[in-house]
């Protein structure tokens, strides 16, 4: 039995882990690395650096904190935000990055996710998709959110899987910063649909959320930001509820 | 000084950190010299069966390898090398370890094994200070069935082995250098192994 992932999200901009809401208001939360360090010492399982920077010196930086994040980091960490070509995804497996994560540029170019899965294997790729949901239809948004993909959630992600993707990581954007829960019914019926993992992100508020997450959906990992990083919910408590919820998770001694 | 042996494929930095966090000199190698001289020899887990069987016969390193009398630990794709065949490209590999490497296969299981499982362990030296059924971390499509050399298992789909031992070579199919506190302990139990058997 596979244990369910806990992972915290760090979004880093200009070297800092940030914070913002529905993807604006963004306020520092402290260092990427110590951070990581720490979350790994309470018990994540796996951790996802995004890099949000928006000028080439952030994107400069971005490179040589995953170099450090390798250096002292002992679980797997996933790295993010901004990848645009198969290149890109090669320095940062040559930084030490496990996994790297796709989002506007596979939108753009889908052949971009064969070309990193043919070179590295689909372990290496998770494909991100962030959607929202209009007129009873889930709309994936790219770069940011802030712009229409013109597709729709569950065939890009059935797209995403045939091309290579070894994991899905889905956003609802609806649910994203309002710690009402997770949008489970949507999981559920995403996680239905894929063969390969599911990563559920959005709306994380309290511990029961990702008991009824991982109960109802079938979703193989939960990934939170603020919930983790504001201390409203320590790690070891909640994996230790999780455990008594009869969910299946990798507790620390 | 440990020696990490290099198939020319792949990422190896977490595995270097690691043991340079353990507090090891290490070499990235293929230099028959270097690797015969070193205290211990690790087999990274990066590429694909045939593949890692091909760079190390063009480096004259198989009869290095089998050859070896000081501790060998192959990690994940490592391991799978020092077994007698795998499944992954039809490989015949170096038979170090009798058991044979197939494809994970059960119902309902997603392809690649990927995360965090249960490791059953009973009593080996590499496993000391550790509770049989602690958290290792994986990411593999094939795995060495059971056998003689079994010192672990892991249930996905099937039951495998996830650890091996014969004489003074070890395996893993887990990645011990990404297993948190757990696996830092597991490479250190092997890192201090008695180089002289």
């Amino acid at each position: 039995m596979v244990a369910k992932r806990i992972i915290p999200c760090l979004d880093v901009h200009e070297g800092e882990t940030v914070k913002g809401v529905n993807f604006v208001n963004l306020r520092v939360m402290g260092d990427p690395v110590e951070m990581g360090r720490m979350y790994s010492q309470q018990g994540a399982d796996e951790l996802v650096y995004l890099d949000i920077s928006a000028t080439i010196q952030g994107r400069g930086t971005f490179l040589s904190l995953v170099r450090r994040v390798a250096d002292t980091l002992n679980i797997p960490f996933t790295v993010g935000g901004g990848i645009s070509t198969a290149d890109d995804a090669s320095r940062l497996l040559d930084s030490g990055a496990d996994k790297i994560s796709l989002n506007s540029a596979a939108l753009k170019d889908p052949t971009l996710i064969e070309k990193v899965a043919a070179r590295y294997g689909s372990q290496f790729v998770v494909v991100a998709i962030d959607a929202k949901l209009l007129d009873n239809s889930w709309r994936v948004m790219r770069n940011g959110g802030r712009l229409s993909a013109h597709r729709e959630l569950f065939e890009w992600a059935k797209e995403a899987q045939s091309r290579g993707a070894g994991e899905i990581l889905f956003t609802s954007m609806d649910h994203d910063g309002t710690k009402m829960g997770f949008a489970v019914d949507t999981l559920a019926k995403l996680c239905n649909q894929l063969s390969i993992p599911v990563i559920a992100s959005g709306g994380a508020g309290n511990s029961e959320h990702f008991s009824e997450l991982f109960k109802k959906s079938g979703a193989d990992a939960a990934l939170a930001a603020s919930v983790f990083h504001e201390g409203t919910i320590p790690i070891p408590t909640l994996k230790r509820y999780l455990e008594s919820c009869g969910v299946p998770v990798r507790i620390i001694n | 000084m440990v020696s990490i042996i290099d198939y020319g494929t792949g990422n190896i930095f977490s595995l270097c950190n690691a043991v340079k966090r353990a507090g090891f000199d290490y070499a990235v190698t293929s230099d028959k010299d270097i690797i015969t001289k070193s205290s211990h020899v690790i087999l990274p887990g990066v590429g694909e069966a045939s593949a890692v069987m091909k760079e190390i016969k063009k480096r004259g390193l198989d009869e290095v390898i089998k050859g070896l009398e000081i501790p060998v630990l192959g990690i994940c794709i490592g391991m799978q090398v020092l077994c007698s065949y795998s499944e992954e490209g039809d490989t015949e590999s170096l038979s170090v370890f009798p058991e044979r490497v197939i494809k994970l296969r059960g119902d309902d299981i997603k392809i690649p094994h990927m995360g965090w499982n249960r490791v059953y362990s009973s009593g080996n030296l590499l496993f000391k200070g550790l509770d049989s059924g602690e958290w290792f971390y994986f990411v593999h499509s094939f795995a060495p069935e059971k056998g003689d050399s079994t010192i672990s298992t892991t249930n996905y789909g099937v039951e495998f082995s996830s650890a091996l031992n014969k004489e003074n070579f070890y395996g893993t199919q887990f990645h011990p250098e990404k297993s948190g506190v757990a696996g830092e302990r597991f490479l250190m139990n092997f890192l201090t192994m008695d180089t002289l058997k």
